[in-house]
């Protein structure tokens, strides 16, 4: 079974292929279950993995399965005298199933929702081909075996993220949104391809498994080249603030909402952004080595959270709010990940794509229900008339914010708790964030479907939607419930499953930190559950009272932040900081190049030489009299001049 | 006897005026006799160093020369009539359909 892994990539290329070509032949409703259907089957060859590798005893889950030699470049000496070999080969293990699980099933149910949301678009195949690339592009980067076929991926989903962001292209907005998005996250691979090099460099191969057995010397912390480690995941840190959306990269997801909402669900909650926490755990052998970078992910994920959240409390379309935590849920993994709780920044990436596809998918029914609106101050009520849509928004909400037995309440608590272990600070500003995110959550449900409807006209016309819509709704929302279950504390069954692929690098991190060791004080993890229960119930308890009890309490707050709340309710200034500091002398700078450079540089010599050509032209024609008599005195001229030259020879 | 040197001398100078007219006068009838000129320069010089040196090789040549004249003339001649006759003209100056 294992060796059939291909098929998680063959079915999307299968269907985007056939939607690509045929699509508009096949017409809405072939191409509303084909596409879908292909990433169910991908869905179901997961799940057979994942079937394959419990079977398996513990250490012996590590698969790789190559499908054919991509390219070998001969050896040259020195480091080089290997020759340089990539293969399109797979690498099967708990990490890379775990996560094909996450995406081919919240990606079916997605594809199953835009079935019915996007069926009255008139480019409908062209969206649902694009939606089969895009996972087929992300099963590439999660089941890579190297790094450079993991780039591929990694290419090919900004790719994807790209065309649907700008899916509706006659909309200024979301043209601009969708350059942004390519734009911004290219710095970031600017740093992982330097990684790659370094690591091509300095080891000589890209495959995961000799990598990581490359930098380890057994027995010691010494290890070859510690600075090239170093740069290396520093770059990395780069490339994955580009992908996930994290300081000082993150501009381009809110943005990005201009796309239809399952896009937003699928690739900006739910997988591709996701993709840098991904390759920082796969790294993990590599982060091991260097905990300064680790700081580094750690602090900047917190920082991240921190800000994103703020913002969140203040933005008042819905997709916006959700997008911006979507940002600050990706800081707590870069948290979990930063201190070496690996399982920890996976495991709330799991929980995080049930509840976050949940809330933009339920956003997305809220929008279909009125016509497109978003803005939350027009909204109000909608849960006596869209019952369904409003019990899965709540269970995502309630997730997000961390209430008790609930999924999110489960992972994000391991992620404090590894906080907490590595640096108090750390954890307050954890929980400080923590609490944020619940305020602001029920903020959403108070406002959307509590009260009193703020718009009388939408309100009226507002309907339920159709069940292929609101199935995937409950699907996702029993998932965001009981998907925590298998990260319970002290009895972590995800843990476990995924300690063998994170202590590869055990030997050579002596000294580095801990990585999320399995034996923990049980007692301080009570204590500070307790804390985070309290936490969530709180920000909710709050948000009841500022936005259904005690109506005045937003305005006395804004009036009491004073300054500080304009400056995050223009999200500090980040966009028009990056316009002023780099767009605009970029702009400027183009602008001189075309004018001055292009114009009067590269155009005038071009020209001049022309010119210069027809003015030498004419100067020799001065010599063209038509005088017969100067042709002769010429002539005699030329006649002395070859007597004098012969005879003086 | 003569000094030879006495011949070449004239030649130079006979050479020297022909050069000049070809030059300097405006008339191309004229022009083509002093085209002449310069050639019987050359036909006395090879004749003077021939009678110098006692051999026949400069007499020979003098004959050459002068059937190239003769050639020369002819063909001269009909495209300068023809141009006389197309330009009503006689002067150089005003043949300059070649500038350029």
């Amino acid at each position: 079974m294992l060796d059939y892994a291909w098929l998680i990539l063959a079915f999307p290329a299968l269907g985007a292929l056939i939607i690509a070509f045929f699509g508009t032949r096949l017409g809405r409703r072939a191409v509303g279950i084909l596409a879908p259907a292909m990433v169910f089957l991908s869905f179901a060859v997961s799940v057979a993995l994942f079937m394959e590798l419990l079977r398996l005893p513990a250490e012996d889950r590590q698969h790789e399965l190559t499908l054919w030699r991509w390219m070998t470049v001969a050896g040259r000496g020195g480091t080089f005298s290997a020759p340089f070999n990539v293969d399109i080969a797979l690498l099967i293990d708990q990490l890379s199933v775990t996560m094909a699980l996450v995406v081919t099933g919240v990606g079916f149910l997605i594809h199953v929702y835009s079935a019915g949301y996007m069926h009255d678009d008139p480019r409908h195949p062209r969206y649902f081909a694009f939606l089969n690339l895009f996972i087929l592009m992300m099963s590439t980067l999660i089941l890579a075996n190297n790094y450079l076929l993991m780039f591929v991926g990694w290419e090919g989903v900004g790719l994807a993220s790209y065309l649907l962001i700008g899916f509706w292209f006659e909309k200024p907005s979301a043209a601009d949104a969708g350059k942004k998005a390519f734009i911004v996250n290219r710095i970031g691979d600017f740093g992982l391809l330097l990684a790659i090099m370094i690591i091509w460099t300095g080891l000589g191969t890209l495959q995961f498994t000799e990598v990581f057995k490359a930098i380890q010397v057994p027995g010691t912390s010494e290890v070859p080249g510690t600075f090239a480690v170093r740069a290396a995941t520093l770059l990395m840190l780069l490339a994955a603030t580009g992908k996930s959306a994290q300081i000082p990269l993150f501009v381009w997801l809110p943005d990005a909402m201009e796309g239809p909402t399952p896009v937003s669900a699928l690739i900006h909650a739910a997988t591709m952004v996701t993709a840098g926490v991904y390759m920082i755990a796969r790294s993990a052998a590599l982060f091991d080595l260097a905990p300064i970078t680790g700081e580094w992910v750690a602090w900047v994920g917190m920082a991240t959270a921190f800000v994103a959240g703020t913002i969140a409390l203040t933005q008042t379309d819905l997709k916006r709010i959700l997008a911006y935590s979507t940002v600050s849920q990706l800081g707590f993994m870069f948290v979990a990940v930063g201190v070496g709780a690996y399982a920890a920044g996976i495991f709330h990436l799991m929980t995080h794509a049930f509840f976050k596809a949940l809330l933009f998918l339920s956003a997305g029914s809220v929008m279909h229900a009125l016509h497109g609106e978003l803005d939350i101050r027009k909204m109000g009520n909608l849960r006596t008339k869209l019952p369904v849509t409003y019990w899965t928004f709540l269970a995502g909400a309630a997730a997000l914010a961390g209430i008790p037995l609930l999924s999110g309440f489960f992972s994000k608590d391991a992620i404090l708790f590894y906080a907490f272990e590595h640096a108090i600070p750390l954890w307050v500003a954890g929980i400080i964030t923590a609490f944020i995110t619940a305020f602001y959550s029920f903020r959403m449900v108070f406002m959307t479907f509590w009260g009193q409807e703020r718009d009388k006209k939408l309100f009226s016309h507002a309907h339920e939607s159709p069940r292929v819509m609101t199935v995937p709704l409950i699907l996702l929302a029993t998932g965001a419930v009981v998907a925590g279950y298998v990260g319970l504390p002290s009895i972590s069954a995800i843990d476990h499953w995924l300690e063998p692929v994170f202590h590869a690098g055990e030997h050579a991190a002596e000294g580095a930190l801990a990585t999320g060791a399995v034996a923990h004080d049980f007692t301080l993890e009570m204590i500070l559950l307790a804390v985070s229960a309290l936490v969530a119930l709180g920000g909710a308890f709050l948000a009841y009272r500022a936005y259904i009890a005690d109506r005045d309490l937003p305005k006395r707050a804004r009036a009491a932040f004073g300054p500080l709340t304009g400056l995050v309710e223009n999200k500090y200034y980040v966009d028009e900081a990056y316009n002023l500091l780099i767009v605009e002398p970029l702009r400027a700078l183009g602008e001189w190049l075309a004018a001055t450079f292009d114009k009067r540089g590269l155009d005038g010599a071009v020209n001049g030489i022309a010119g210069l050509t027809g003015w030498a032209g004419a100067q020799v024609r001065r010599l063209q009299t038509g005088m017969v008599g100067l042709y002769a005195l010429a002539m005699l001229f030329g006649a002395v001049a070859l007597a004098a030259w012969l005879v003086t020879r | 006897m003569v000094p030879t040197t006495y011949y070449l001398i004239l030649s130079a100078v006979l050479f020297t005026l022909g050069a000049l007219g070809v030059v300097l006068r405006r008339n191309v009838l004229i022009i083509f006799m002093s085209v002449e000129m310069m050639l019987n320069a050359v036909n006395l010089t090879f004749a003077a160093l021939a009678r110098h040196f006692l051999q026949l090789h400069g007499q020979i040549f003098v004959l050459m020369a002068m059937a190239v004249a003769a050639a020369e003339v002819a063909v001269g001649l009909a495209i300068v009539m023809a141009v006389v006759r197309h330009k009503d003209s006689t002067n150089i100056q005003d043949m300059n359909l070649l500038k350029g």
